[in-house]
């Protein structure tokens, strides 16, 4: 028993000693962190680079965009991530966090675009929306249905009443929470877009910007707009559960799941990988990789990541990212992407 | 007059014994149901698991006729020669119809990207087969699997299939050909994870949860146990020590994110411990399970008798010699339970994980504490959120595996109570 006890401490104390003497002081892998949207295309890139090239498969954390960049811009050191992975371009605000942490030299790469779907389940009806009619189903307040610039808390409870040409269903959208990437593109690209339909309010944004993002951005509160959490798959199968409710999630997922659910068209155009790609498709968004120069050379193979991930078998329209959602960039501005990151070009700060 | 007393209480007393009968019943009947509903509930969640998960443990696999051609492979050079060229090779020799170029990149995606590795694993084992010919199992593409599972349903539009109609005739062509079998699923148990669904495996996470467990293990239980033997035996009565009892029940009910966020702001911004790594996750998981394994060795320590302590003391044992020849003995069975319920706990853990990093895409299995590393639940999480369908059923199998580990573990619990326990 004593001698149990005895050799249990000292287990107990070689563990804390060894704790102690493994401080983070060399790395062999790249570490990546950043937005869950990029995760699923890093991460193929990842198991590709790990398995064709003879560096350890990097490592991948899906901490969202915010988390991920602040994260990168913690330090520069072995301790500290090498490429962020982000679903919208740093701010300014990031970069000087940077670059007061001691990260000045950045280089950006846009991998592809990523397109933001609503869809329904295929047991009910196609809906054809625009951004004015989102906006007025789901803002918090809306200018009176009786006319005037009044806003009043949103009246309306089928698509019906919205436009009479949708059908007469109760309006239940599921999308993801405020804390996601892909709400913050959503709320940007159509709720902001569909209330300057209006003219009051458009007036607004040149006069009071605060209040014109508060009446724009609000989503209601009353029910109709339920948050459903960050998980896609889980509004997919509600959605199938459901078919009155329509769903907010990334393409991928439409891409997946064809046979169970169908995507709206959103100002006459139908979210397609054609669509997306050449921009007609309003809800789209480019998705960056962000990688710290100064890791380069320190931590072994950064700059045949970067390769890997901007190879034509990776990020073509053919690649095997495109197989997993992503929607690629056009041709050319794919060789300046290539070409910016084989150089890697570091973001000059006064572009912003 | 006490006559008539009598009479009337036992006239009291029957009058409401059917009430009272009543009343039992009653009460067992709703504590019967209450277990009834439970029982329910349980089974239904292992169903619902045990039917969408259990055909991830066979894939699908594709019989293919390799031809290890010399002029492709170089016996000095095997690493970086053009497995997948080889195994696409092998594959259209399976529909010698197909010319177009379109087509033939459509049959070389039936095999999965998996097969050039497992070729590449043959010829680097056994170098001598080059320049035969060979007949090798190799995994088919995750939507191929979902079809001849059913999953991807024949019925809709071809539109609307991931697997177009052309697909399906060459599956049924294969599996008419007995080309095409469901077989034991392997890579799921050997593999780390992958973003194919038909190549990842729980392996990686199953040896991060070991190696997590292990830390968590060799911190907590002398930890707790040395806590426990101290305010049980020799710690003095007073207001500090009532202070510490009560901060260690109240440690036991935080909320384990708190943990994590402690783990984050100690161990890796103060300590510099590697991020993601299984030791970090072990020290994290320890700081949670203490108050579990000091509250259970305290109870078991409790429960040895006084009389023993007085037996010992008064043959002349001293204190120490108390505590390590007699009540620890005694009292291991019951701190042992409780180290096994704490490791339960932990080993289904992810919140506190997730802020030390270890929600994380690893493909390489963790060979050390500081490895890089994932946790079976953390891998379950990373899987459900993953579009395609195949990693549906593959998330469910995982849960099965877990489940299964958890029941082990409590099982082994009541199996050392049952058999070491002493009652007095």
């Amino acid at each position: 028993m004593q001698k149990f006890a005895l050799s249990l401490a000292t287990a107990t104390m070689l563990i804390g000693a060894a704790a102690t003497s493994m401080a983070a002081d060399g790395r062999d892998y790249i570490s990546v962190v950043g937005s869950s949207t990029v995760y699923p295309f890093s991460t193929a890139v990842a198991e590709q680079f790990g398995k064709a090239t003879k560096f350890k498969t990097p490592k991948i954390e899906s901490t969202g965009t915010g988390g991920g960049i602040k994260l990168f811009c913690s330090g520069s050191g072995v301790d500290t991530p090498d490429i962020a992975n982000a679903s919208r371009q740093i701010k300014k605000a990031e970069i000087e966090t940077c670059a007061k942490n001691g990260v000045t030299e950045i280089v950006e790469v846009k991998v592809g675009y990523d397109g933001i779907v609503l869809a329904n389940s295929k047991k009910s009806e196609q809906f054809k929306l625009s951004r004015k009619d989102l906006f007025m189903a789901l803002a918090k307040e809306v200018p009176s249905p009786e006319g005037g610039d009044k806003l009043v808390a949103n009246p309306y409870k089928t698509w019906k009443e919205v436009n009479d040409k949708l059908p007469a269903a109760k309006i239940e959208v599921l999308g993801p929470p405020p804390t996601s990437g892909t709400r913050d593109a959503f709320v940007e690209m159509v709720m902001d877009h569909g209330c300057t339909a209006f003219e009051s309010i458009k007036a607004l944004k040149s006069k009071d910007e605060k209040q014109f993002k508060a009446v724009c951005q609000t989503v209601r509160e009353d029910g109709a707009f339920i948050e459903a959490g960050e998980n896609d798959n889980l509004i997919v199968q509600k959605l199938e559960a459901n078919p009155n409710s329509l769903g907010i999630f990334g393409f991928s997922f439409l891409d997946q799941n064809a046979d169970k659910i169908q995507a709206s068209s959103i100002d006459g155009q139908a979210p397609t990988f054609e669509t997306i790609a050449d921009g007609k498709y309003p809800v789209s968004r480019p998705l960056f990789i962000y990688v710290k120069k100064a890791h380069v050379g320190v931590i072994p193979g950064i700059a045949e990541y970067l390769t890997e991930f901007t190879s034509e078998r990776a990020w073509s329209e053919e690649g095997y990212l495109a197989e997993k959602g992503l929607i690629p960039s056009p041709k050319n501005e794919r060789k300046t992407i290539a070409a910016d990151a084989k150089a890697l070009n570091v973001i000059v700060n006064n572009k912003f | 007059m006490s006559e008539n007393h009598q009479i009337s209480t036992m006239d009291r007393v029957s009058v409401g014994l059917a009430a009272r009968y009543r009343k039992e019943r009653r009460f067992r009947l709703f504590g019967i149901s209450a277990i009834v509903a439970s029982l329910l509930f349980l089974a239904l969640l292992l169903a619902s698991i045990t039917a969408k998960g259990y055909t991830a443990f066979r894939q699908t696999e594709v019989l293919l006729d390799v031809y290890l051609d010399p002029a492709v492979l170089d016996v000095h050079n095997l690493a970086t020669a053009n497995y997948a060229a080889l195994v696409r090779d092998a594959a259209l020799a399976l529909f010698p119809q197909v010319e177009s170029r379109q087509d033939k990149r459509i049959v070389g995606k039936l095999i999965s990207t998996g097969a050039a590795y497992r070729l590449q694993d043959l010829v680097t084992s056994k170098p001598e087969l080059i320049g035969s010919t060979r007949p090798i199992w190799v995994p088919a593409d995750d939507e191929v699997d979902m079809f001849v599972k059913g999953h991807i349903p024949r019925d809709v539009p071809e539109a609307e299939r991931r697997v177009s109609d052309k697909q399906a005739s060459w599956i049924d062509q294969l599996v008419a050909a007995d080309r095409l079998k469901l077989k034991f699923n392997t890579a799921f148990f050997e593999a780390g994870d992958s973003r194919e669904p038909e190549l990842a495996g729980i392996r990686g996470a199953a040896a991060g949860s070991m190696f997590t467990l292990a830390i968590t293990l060799l911190l907590s239980f002398p930890v707790g146990v040395a806590a426990a033997v101290y305010l049980e035996e020799f710690a003095p009565k007073n207001r500090w020590t009532d202070l510490i009892e009560v901060n260690i029940n109240n440690l036991a009910a935080i909320p384990s994110i708190v943990f994590g966020l402690l783990g984050l702001a100690v161990f890796l911004n103060f300590m510099n411990l590697p991020r993601s790594a299984s030791l970090v996750g072990g020290l994290v998981l320890t700081l949670m399970t203490l108050p579990t394994i000091i509250i259970a060795s305290r109870a078991s320590l409790k429960s040895v008798p006084p009389s023993i302590r007085e037996a010992a003391l008064g043959v002349g044992a001293s204190k120490m010699q108390t505590i390590s020849h007699h009540i620890l003995p005694l009292a291991m069975p019951g701190m042992m339970t409780g180290a096994i319920i704490g490791m339960a706990r932990a080993l289904g853990e992810t919140a506190p994980l997730l802020m030390i990093g270890m929600v994380a895409f690893i493909v390489d299995v963790p060979n050390s504490f500081s490895d890089p590393a994932t946790v079976l639940p953390v891998q379950i999480f990373l899987w459900a959120d993953s579009p395609e369908r195949a990693f549906v059923e593959r998330t469910s199998a995982a849960i099965m595996i877990l489940l299964l580990l958890l029941l082990a573990m409590n099982a082994a619990a009541v199996f050392l109570r049952n058999k070491f326990e002493r009652r007095w």
